[in-house]
Formats: C-alpha cells, structure tokens, sequence
C-alpha cells in the first residue's frame, strides 16, 4: 500500500477550522436533536403505558412507523415530500425562506427518529415498576400525572439510563447522516478536505478519533450518573 | 398534493428500482452471514482466558461501535482499493465495510447471550464431569442461543435499513435508484413515498415474525 501520509494537513490553515466547526455542528445536532427525542419519547412512551386505548394505539403506531423505515429515507422524506405535502405557502417558506434549511431537517428527522427509540426505552423503564406501587399511589390519593411525576417517571428514569446513553450516542453518531443534505458535519468535513488535499485518512483517522473520545466520554459520564441515582437495593454497573 | 400522485413514473421504472431492491437485499444477506460468523469469532476472542486476545477484540468491537457507519463506509471505499492495489467497484468495499462493521454489533448480542446464562449452568456442567468444551457446546450454547436469535434478527433488520446509507458512495441500491429516477423525472414525491411505504412493510412484517419468536417467559 503506497500513501503518502503528511499528518501536517489536518493543521493547516483552513482545513483544522474546518474539522472544529464541524465537530462544532455534530455536537449542536445531536444535543438539540436529543432534546426532541427525550421530550417526544417520553410522550409517546408515557402514551403506551395509559389504560386508555387510543393513546396506546396512538403510542405503538407512531413507534412502529418511525422505527421501520431508514432514517435516511425519512429525512428526504422531511426534505424533499414534506414541503410538497403542505400548502403552497409552508411548502415555499420549508423550501426558500427558512434560513438553514438542511440543519433544521435534520434536527427535526433526526429528533422524531430517535423518539421512537427513546419510547420504547421509557416504556420498559416504566413497566419495570411493580404494579404496586401506582397503585399505592392512586391509593393514597395522586391523580394519574401525580402518579406519573412523583412515583414512576423517576424511577423509570434512572433505570434506563444506560440504555438512554446508547440512544444518545446513536443519535451522535447518526448526525453524520445531515452530511445528505449538506451539512457540512464532522464526516462532510473530512470529505470536502479529501476533496480538496487528496489526502484522505488523515482527516477520516481525526473524526474517528472525534467519535470515538465522545463515545467514551458518554460511556463514563454515564456510570457516574448511574451510580448517583441507583435505587436502593438494586444492581447498577456504577454503584459501590 | 397527493391528488395528483404519478403512479405511472413508477411503472415505467419498476425495473431499475426492484433491481435497487435486489442490490439491498444481497447485502443484507452477505452482511448477515459473513458478519455473524466473525461475530461469533469475536464474541468467543472477548470471553477468552488469553487476556491479549481478549483485549484485542474488545478495542476492535469499542472501536467500530463508537463511530457512524457512514464514516466506516468512506474508510473502506478509500481503504480497499488502496489495500488491494487496483480499484474494485464501490459495492466491494462497501459489502466489506457492512461485513467487518455488523460484527462488532453481533459479538455484543452473541456475547450478552452467554455472559446471560447463570454461573451455576457452567459449574453444574463442570462438576458432572464434562470438558470446558462440553459445557459449552451442551449446556450453555443451546440455552444462550434461544435467547440471541430474536436479539440477532432484529439487528439484521436495522441493518436492512442502514443499506441505504451506501447512497452516499453511489450503489444502486433501493434507495439510490429512487433517488435517480426521482431526479431525471423531477418526482420526488412518488418516489420517496413509495421508498418509506415498502420499507415499512418490509421491516413491519419481518419484527413481527422476529417477535413472535421471542420467547414467552421473556415478557
């Protein structure tokens, strides 16, 4: 294998700019696609655990329609279909007048989708709860958000953490997929530097290495807070 | 609106987009196989006494995991031809990329499988008297397995989705064959809808085969 390696690119003048503010772009997709996801997932997952039947048939019906189809496909969904669906005027605003149009997208899709995982997740953490104690709760006199916001919602929490932080790092890591619609992201910008030195690897080693520090970072930010909120008489990988 | 939705673009292109369909599909297949093989390598690397290739497997199945699977595809397209020494077509390096990339995945659910049976299993085994080997081709396999299979499809159906990712190095498959037939005929509408819609059915009818598998002590 003959490649003429010259680390030297990735500091040079535009190009270390560029890999920051891309890197810069991921970690702002990602933080504001995950609010999306948490407060949508946490909807459609406190959804799925009602007694009342619409709301659950709602709940599943949103999970299974995000979950099957690739977030790719449902970006040029938002991207290119959507704008078309609505009337005229959204259509054109969608198209021409948003500013960032391609960032917004992709934080929207990439938001939704990740919803649907967050659901699920949320729906598992509550279900975990023996029975008892909602109706304990309904007992000693809460009303049904009562229930939910003082007895299963911070239990439910703070045993899916773990997973959580996995649906975080996939939403890290699937922000690479804005690069479809331009958005110059860490991956975009490694690219468009390859495009423009021929040299390939050395801005690809410097993304993976990117990744991979958030990555771990995440992982052990995430046996702390694991740790901090174990509930007592329960195994947590973080616990003492 | 969808009151003029073209259904005719997507007759006179049915061709190219069920061949786009075939080209996803054969990935997934050899993804599936070829990466679950070296999974299984890599799950038994990670749960082996020999802590230098123990540690091995885990940097390599840490590594591919913390990073996005476009990122991986671009590393293999630019790698493979220069590793080979000729240029191979970009669904070479891209099968090699989804191959060497859903191992990682397939160790961890392999792994989970059988660091999930109880200790007692493996002891009970031992002290009957079997080998190391025995208790794990007898006792610990045929239980761990049960519960990898469901665990292991799911992900073969995740994969099917991310297929379309290999748009970005231009293979035809489903999705990037829509996208060429949505562009020379400016019909982005019918052909992204009807992208979603068959995906949806796809992977909608194949979870709930795989969830029916599941097994019932497990809910």
């Amino acid at each position: 294998m003959n490649y003429h390696w010259d680390w030297g690119v990735l500091f040079r003048s535009p190009y270390f700019v560029w890999i920051l503010s891309g890197f810069g772009l991921t970690c702002l997709i990602s933080v504001l696609a995950w609010g999306i996801a948490l407060v949508v997932g946490s909807v459609v997952g406190v959804c799925r655990t009602l007694e009342n039947r619409a709301a659950r048939a709602m709940g599943t019906m949103y999970v299974e329609l995000f979950r099957n189809i690739p977030l790719l496909v449902q970006l040029f969904l938002w991207f290119y279909v959507v704008p078309e669906v609505l009337p005229i005027a959204w259509g054109r605003y969608l198209t021409r007048g948003l500013p960032y149009a391609p960032f917004w997208t992709t934080v929207v899709g990439l938001g939704l989708y990740t919803a649907a995982r967050v659901a699920e997740q949320v729906r598992s953490g509550i279900g975990a709860i023996p029975r008892g104690q909602r109706e304990a709760a309904l007992a000693v006199g809460f009303s049904l958000p009562q229930v939910y916001r003082y007895v299963l919602l911070p239990v439910g929490y703070r045993t899916i953490i773990p997973s959580l932080t996995s649906d975080f790092l996939g939403v890290f890591k699937n922000s690479s997929l804005a690069l479809t619609l331009g958005v110059l992201e860490l991956t975009a910008t490694t690219r468009q530097i390859e495009d423009y030195t021929f040299q390939a690897f050395e801005p690809f080693t410097a993304a993976t290495v990117l990744y991979a520090l958030v990555t771990f970072t995440a992982m052990g930010v995430m046996r702390v807070l694991e740790g901090r909120g174990r509930i007592a008489g329960t195994l947590a990988i973080g616990g003492r | 609106m969808f009151g003029n939705f073209d259904t005719q673009v997507l007759i006179k292109n049915h061709a190219l987009l069920l061949n786009g369909m075939l080209i996803s599909l054969e990935l997934t297949a050899i993804a599936a196989v070829f990466g679950m093989v070296i999974g299984c390598v890599l799950a038994f690397m990670r749960l082996s006494r020999l802590l230098v290739v123990a540690w091995i497997a885990t940097a390599y199945v840490n590594l591919l995991r913390s990073v996005p699977l476009i990122l991986v595809i671009f590393w293999f397209y630019m790698l493979v031809p220069k590793v080979v020494g000729h240029p191979t077509g970009a669904f070479t390096s891209v099968m090699i990329a989804f191959v060497l990339f859903e191992a990682a995945y397939y160790c961890e659910i392999v792994r989970a499988g059988i660091a999930g049976i109880r200790r007692g299993q493996a002891q009970a085994g031992l002290a009957l008297g079997f080998r190391p080997t025995q208790v794990m081709r007898y006792v610990i396999l045929p239980q761990a397995i049960r519960t990898m299979v469901p665990v292991l499809l799911s992900q073969v159906i995740v994969m099917f989705q991310d297929t379309s990712l290999v748009y970005i190095v231009g293979v035809r498959d489903f999705l990037t064959a829509a996208e060429v037939v949505a562009d020379t005929n400016n019909r982005p509408l019918e052909l992204y809808t009807t992208v979603a819609v068959v995906f949806l059915a796809i992977c909608l009818t194949a979870s709930l085969l795989v969830a029916r598998l599941r097994p019932r002590t497990a809910r």
